[in-house]
């Protein structure tokens, strides 16, 4: 796995053990999946699955490898909802192609890097998923930015809490 | 070329994989979004694994609760208990009155042979998980095709419809919630009888649509099913109406809050078999509110062995707590004691005993001879009127009642001992007093 710089500085490729690839997205669709049951805000401002694609997707800092978890964890969510199925998957795809083309290019180690990178592609997930929604499925969704902002701010902040949690299974190449 | 493909490779992975995914959801809009037969195999490999992991969540939550409320946490279990018997005995006497306006129904619905649909069959699921997504608003159940559930079933709680069954695996199904955006249910203003159809929105709020803005719906107005969408009978409660406004296209919008509490659902019923028959007047024995009422007044205490009653009168009646406290006098024949015990089953011979009773005045009706309480009008005219007994009693012929043991206690008209005989009868009590 080649190390690429950036500013000269450093950036370490990291890599997940099988458990963990595997367990991790689990689990974040199972409690996406079931906290709602007791806290249905729970479902309109967080979103595990994709804060779980820009982690791993930052952490490899491969395109090929993000956009495919991506889209895995994406068409799972699909098929435990009642849409269609791709809407998700295409908006996630999207996402972990761009967070780890990022992680390339930036050091996102940092809280408030992470922070905003979070907020960014909350911002770029929601967009891909309204426009899929409306333009493929012409679903009738409305666009509303102050609970937009809110939920990205709300990932955000559980990003970078949960990102730090899951830096422990990081293995370097 | 090979230089094009490495430099870019990334990119036309990503392309690629895009494009697969837009052509997947191309085939399923164009088969439709409702098509379950295409997707379903993804959805239940999907749906497999995930719920075994929900169960057992939900297992061990319901678990820890359990012991918690049963061994642990009982504080303020006996007001809780006393409240709830309270409530029960309400809710009894207004059961009943209930029931009565239900039976008039029946007889109207049978004179115009309406068609009734009736819940044959529900069976009791519970619910184990959410979409995850607040714009697919589904929940899964832990029962399916095993428990004989189907698609497009209804399913309802207590409180009201909660949503339609809207896909089925051997033991999980989904159920699309009203609040559904693609949901739609054929609904009627109890009220007004105004017809429309219950849709829910991208936010997760329930509207009525399609009624016309020249009519008139006030907030609070109960919603209820219409059955015309041929998934839910008709008159389950859906919800009150919260908000009501000008719509598009000359139609009201009419905000609705759900009479099921859709974000917190625990357990459901799947309606899983209906009936449609033409409705029947149910012609036997109904207690009445004042039956019950009277169940509950103070007994009047056994007359002595010495009393005046005969044994073949005492033991045709049944020798139970009295109602209200009027007693009646013994009826002086066997053949009286008949028509009593006929009459209080509460079928057509009955009227004949009925009378009418001014408080503080002995009445005589047939044979049967009745003197009220003064205490209390309205018990006394309750007692009088033909008091339908328990089945055993109703079912108890004078002639055999003798070599029976008396019957389970119940309302008897029949006590030798008139309440001014017996000094030292309880007065009735504040809860025993007719509401």
């Amino acid at each position: 796995m080649p190390i690429t710089y950036t500013s000269g500085e450093q950036v370490e490729v990291y890599r997940f053990s099988l458990p963990v690839t595997i367990g991790v997205p689990l689990v974040a669709l199972i409690v996406q999946a079931y906290v709602p049951k007791y806290f249905p805000s729970f479902a309109v401002y967080v979103d595990l699955p994709l804060l779980v694609t820009i982690f791993f997707a930052m952490a490899r800092r491969n395109p090929v490898a993000g956009l495919f978890t991506g889209a895995i964890i994406g068409l799972v969510q699909d098929m435990i909802g009642s849409r269609e199925i791709g809407i998700y998957g295409i908006a996630k795809t999207v996402v972990g192609y761009g967070a780890s083309s990022l992680g390339v290019k930036l050091d996102v180690e940092n809280a408030g890097a992470r922070l905003l990178v979070t907020l960014g592609f909350y911002l770029v997930h929601s967009a891909v998923y309204f426009a899929v929604a409306r333009g493929l499925v012409n679903s009738t969704l409305h666009w509303n930015w102050g609970p937009g902002m809110l939920a990205g701010l709300v990932n955000s902040f559980l990003g970078v809490i949960l990102y730090f949690i899951l830096d422990r299974f990081k293995q370097r190449t | 070329m090979e230089s094009f493909l490495g430099r870019y490779r990334n990119l036309i992975i990503l392309v690629g994989v895009l494009f697969l995914q837009v052509l997947g959801l191309a085939v399923q809009v164009k088969t439709g979004a409702n098509e379950e037969k295409d997707t379903r195999l993804i959805r239940v490999w999907a749906l497999g694994a995930i719920t075994p992991f929900e169960r057992a969540l939900v297992w061990v939550q319901n678990s820890t609760g359990n012991v918690w409320h049963n061994y642990f946490y009982l504080r303020g279990v006996r007001a809780e208990n006393r409240q709830l018997k309270e409530q029960i005995e309400q809710m009894r006497l207004q059961q009943v009155r209930l029931s009565e306006d239900a039976a008039q129904a029946r007889r109207l619905q049978t004179l115009l042979s309406f068609k009734e649909q009736f819940i044959s069959k529900t069976v009791a699921a519970q619910v184990i998980g959410t979409s995850g997504s607040d714009l697919s608003r589904i929940v899964t159940i832990d029962k399916g095709e095993n428990a004989g559930i189907r698609r497009d079933m209804a399913v309802i709680t207590a409180d009201g419809i909660v949503g339609k069954v809207l896909f089925v695996s051997p033991n999980l199904a989904q159920v699309l919630l009203i609040s559904d955006q693609s949901s739609g249910v054929g609904a009627i203003l109890d009220k007004s009888r105004l017809q429309g159809v219950l849709r829910g929105t991208a936010n997760g709020e329930v509207v009525l649509e399609r009624v016309m803005s020249d009519e008139q719906v006030q907030p609070g107005d109960i919603v209820l099913t219409s059955g015309g969408d041929q998934i839910f009978p008709k008159g389950l409660p859906v919800g009150t109406v919260t908000k009501v406004g000008s719509g598009k296209d000359l139609f009201l919008s009419i905000r609705i809050k759900p009479a099921a509490n859709l974000s917190r659902l625990e357990e459901v019923l799947v309606l899983t078999e209906k009936q449609e028959r033409e409705s029947v007047a149910d012609d036997h024995v109904r207690i009445r509110a004042a039956d019950i009422l009277a169940q509950r007044l103070p007994s009047v205490p056994d007359k002595p062995a010495t009393a005046v009653t005969p044994p073949a009168v005492a033991e045709g009646a049944s020798p139970g707590p009295v109602g209200g406290n009027t007693a009646a006098k013994p009826a002086s024949t066997a053949a009286g004691n008949a028509a009593a015990v006929k009459s209080a089953s509460g079928n057509t011979p009955a009227k004949s005993a009925t009378v009418q009773v001014q408080p503080g005045k002995t009445v005589q009706s047939g044979k049967t001879a009745v003197q009220p309480s003064t205490q209390n009008s309205a018990q006394t005219s309750t007692a009088q009127k033909p008091k339908p007994l328990s089945k055993s009693s109703t079912e108890a012929k004078p002639e055999g009642a003798q070599s029976q043991p008396p019957a389970q206690p119940s309302i008897v008209e029949q006590k030798p001992a008139p309440v001014a005989a017996q000094p030292d009868t309880p007065p009735p009590s504040q809860d025993n007093s007719p509401q």
